[in-house]
């Protein structure tokens, strides 16, 4: 006999547990299932790479919502459930066990799996990626026997990693292809200022460093080789080069998609009645002028979800939200908004000297990004004025002494 | 331990109990409230578990921060009476505090 439920959730991050909280919000009466791979309740994934990392808080209290409440709810959970096939027409998920579930509807929310090195030898204990709290737990048990910890990659998870390491007192080496951190996702300025804080703190970054090879023994990575002829040590290397989305299923199935599972504004799948939200969906946002994009972000995460579950339930609106993200390293509080590219004007707001200012990002004289790095008033005024889309004067933008809420045309100033 | 009073975006209060030392926003989301999104994580980086709380209890909050009040002018909800609750922290001195949930911006 297969389980039916009306709904069926693939993954249980963010995506997956808005969507059913959601569903639950808008009174949906029919029965709910979240297959997840993972064996604990969903849990929200941002800590882990700071202070789950460093033990400041326990799972329990990083958990979306307490055990009581999905069962009080009677929101169904199958731990350790892998879904490898899809079929459309039968309208169910096939699990790595052989076991099946049937839906009225699919939200695909399984997010990714951290990309590994290409030519790492055979698998090594202790190379670490993260993603879930199994990969942070393992990592914890790593970094507690490490003195010297060496990362692939300076975007946020890797420069998150560092300094949960630093001030845990190891000896941290980041190696970095691009000649900047967070090249990805921000612009210079705000790259040079991350790196001297880092340096700062002791942590050693190496920018334009390629790997050449990697020494191991006895199981071990025991130290990396760059292409210049460097050589780091290392008790426990940790590997932070992104993310592929898990969508083989849904393509395999017929669904439409590459980099990721393509959803229209409504996050559904050219499948029928399959839905898709998170880090897997891929969609045309209006912050990026339409183009085809993939979000990773708690946020995007959040508003697919809500986006989804209106579908689902017969009163559909687009999905159309400012992008926005955050990340604390050290003392330093960065919020980002909107999406830094194709821009042509960047403007510095304030010192970085201060460790307080902003980096504004404009195209055709109109904000499309800004990351302000211990500026909370910037950043609040920021979201409205990116998704305002006015054109902005570039001299009083840059004046940190007259504030940016200033600039909001006064009919969207609420 | 602290009971506390909680209106929901329907306008529907229930009580539930706090634990010392955790926040306010960690006691909705384990009372069982859907709408406290607190996308964060409570780390005062979003507006998403925004609440209006009794003026009778608002000089008992610890103060609020600069973050929290710039934040708050994110929401288009926003009254004098408003705050982030992962920024209260849930004590004794509490007990009998109401609050209402914040609409959705």
């Amino acid at each position: 006999m297969t389980d039916v439920y009306d709904v069926v959730i693939v993954g249980s991050g963010h995506a997956g547990a808005q969507v059913a909280l959601a569903l639950l919000q808008r009174k949906f009466a029919g029965s709910i299932a979240i297959l997840t791979e993972e064996h604990v309740l969903p849990y929200e994934r941002p800590p882990l790479s700071k202070e789950y990392l460093t033990r400041e808080k326990p799972l329990d209290r990083i958990l979306i919502r307490p055990a009581a409440f999905w069962a009080e709810r009677g929101v169904s959970f199958r731990h350790g459930f892998r879904v490898v096939a899809l079929d459309p027409e039968a309208r169910r998920v096939i699990c790595a066990s052989g076991e099946r579930v049937g839906y009225g509807a699919l939200v695909w929310a399984a997010g990714g799996r951290p990309r590994m090195l290409p030519d790492l030898p055979a698998p090594l204990a202790n190379v670490h990626v993260l993603r879930n709290v199994e990969d942070a737990d393992r990592l914890m048990a790593g970094l507690e026997a490490a003195q010297r910890v060496a990362i692939v990659g300076a975007g946020y998870i890797g420069l998150e990693v560092a300094a949960a390491g630093a001030v845990l007192g190891k000896a941290v080496t980041v190696v970095e292809a691009a000649d900047r951190v967070l090249a990805r996702v921000s612009g210079p300025a705000l790259s040079r200022f991350l790196v001297e804080e880092h340096r700062a703190r002791g942590v050693d970054i190496r920018l334009s460093a390629t790997l050449a090879g990697i020494e191991a023994g006895a199981g071990r990575v025991t130290a990396l080789r760059l292409s210049d002829g460097a050589r780091i040590a290392c008790d426990c290397l940790i590997v932070g080069i992104g993310v592929a989305p898990a969508v083989a299923p849904l393509l395999a199935a017929g669904a439409r998609g590459g980099n990721g599972v393509w959803v229209d504004p409504f996050c559904r799948t050219t499948l029928p009645d399959v839905f898709a939200v998170g880090d897997c969906a891929l969609h045309a946002n209006p912050f990026a002028d339409g183009r085809e994009i993939r979000l990773e972000s708690v946020q995007n995460a959040t508003d697919m979800a809500k986006v989804a579950a209106r579908t689902l339930m017969g009163d559909p609106a687009p999905c159309e939200e400012v992008p926005w993200f955050w990340s604390n390293q050290y003392d330093l509080r960065l919020q980002s908004v909107g999406l830094v590219a194709g821009h042509d004007t960047e403007i510095l707001r304030g010192r970085p000297e201060d460790r307080s200012f902003s980096v504004l990002y404009l195209r055709d004289g109109r904000l499309c990004a800004a990351d302000c790095v211990n500026a909370v008033k910037d950043y609040v005024a920021a979201r409205r004025l990116v998704a305002g889309g006015t054109r902005l004067d570039p001299a009083r933008l840059a004046d940190a002494a007259t504030p940016l809420k200033e600039m909001i045309p006064a009919a969207a100033v609420c | 331990m602290a009971t506390i009073y909680v209106c929901d975006r329907e306008g529907a209060e229930r009580s539930i109990q706090g634990t010392d030392g955790f926040s306010l926003m960690e006691t909705l989301r384990a009372g069982g409230f859907e709408e406290i999104l607190a996308i964060c994580g409570g780390c005062a980086s979003c507006a998403t578990c925004h609440v209006y709380v009794d003026a009778a209890f608002l000089e008992k909050l610890s103060p609020m921060s600069l973050d929290e009040d710039d934040l708050l002018d994110a929401s288009a909800h926003r009254r004098p009476e408003s705050r982030l609750s992962c920024q209260i922290r849930v004590s004794d001195a509490l007990d009998g505090l109401r609050v209402t949930i914040a609409p959705e911006d």
